[in-house]
């Protein structure tokens, strides 16, 4: 993981493993949401940071070939939160829902817009990783 | 998590959605369906109400578009009711506050579908 915030010491992290089907994301952002209302977060970078996961949970969906599992790690770094969400296995570019089919590409772009620091990729034989940070007040 | 949709015909005529709940990539195929089974029956002038929705994710935005530009085809509009601060926040970021017609109150958005 490369993003940019350092850690000044043991970071708290809260880790999480969710079945990769469309019906466990609403748990990922509901343990998510929790873990930013720990920190000092107003009620609406709560919520952004909310969708960035969900959005980073339903693309890992999206664009995964068959079943598998998701991995959230969600790190407390001085005023920031790191959270990466990867699902291990093989992406596929295409294998994007119908539901998905009017804009694809939108989830990636919100979790840009909402979140300070991103670093995605999707990898052929690797699957998915997004790490995005978020800090207090920023 | 799920999300509640009824469709309901007002006296003038005009058919509004009414949803509740949370639009994600779960519950937004069904969505999808009931707007779908309008726009099916012939109906191009839909206001969909999201003042219960208490979330939306890109999927439910997709569903959204997807309408939009089914009953565009039609001569047709899709008029969106939302009061959620957070909701039209996305709408902004994502621009799509230039391509819906986005009302505080039913009763504006049903008059612009007229």
């Amino acid at each position: 993981m490369t993003a940019a915030v350092k850690a000044s010491g043991l970071a708290d992290v809260v880790e999480l493993r969710i079945p990769g089907k469309a019906e466990w994301v609403a748990v990922a952002r509901l343990a998510v949401s929790a873990v930013a209302s720990r920190l000092k977060f107003s009620i609406e970078e709560i919520e952004d940071i909310r969708l960035a996961v969900a959005e980073a949970c339903t693309d890992s969906i999206q664009h995964a070939c068959g079943q598998g599992q998701i991995d959230i790690w969600c790190e407390s770094v001085g005023n920031a939160l790191r959270v990466r969400v990867r699902r291990e296995g093989t992406a596929d570019k295409t294998a994007v829902s119908d539901a998905d089919d009017e804009v694809s590409g939108l989830g990636i772009f919100l979790v840009r817009a909402l979140m300070d620091e991103v670093e995605y990729s999707v990898h052929p034989e690797r699957g998915t990783d997004l790490t995005m940070v978020k800090y207090v007040g920023a | 998590m799920d999300i509640k949709i009824n469709v309901r015909e007002t006296p003038g005529g005009a058919y509004v959605v009414e949803l509740s709940g949370e639009i994600d990539v779960y519950t937004s195929p069904k969505v999808k369906e009931a707007i779908g089974e309008l726009i099916d029956r012939g109906i191009y002038q839909l206001v969909i109400n999201l003042e219960k929705v208490r979330y939306i994710d890109s999927t439910g935005l997709g569903v959204l578009i997807g309408g939009l530009k089914r009953v565009r085809e039609y001569g047709g509009a899709v008029n969106l009711v939302c009061t959620n601060p957070q909701i039209k926040k996305i709408f902004d970021i994502t621009g799509l506050v230039k391509i819906f017609g986005i009302y505080d109150a039913e009763d504006a958005a049903l008059k612009a579908s007229v």
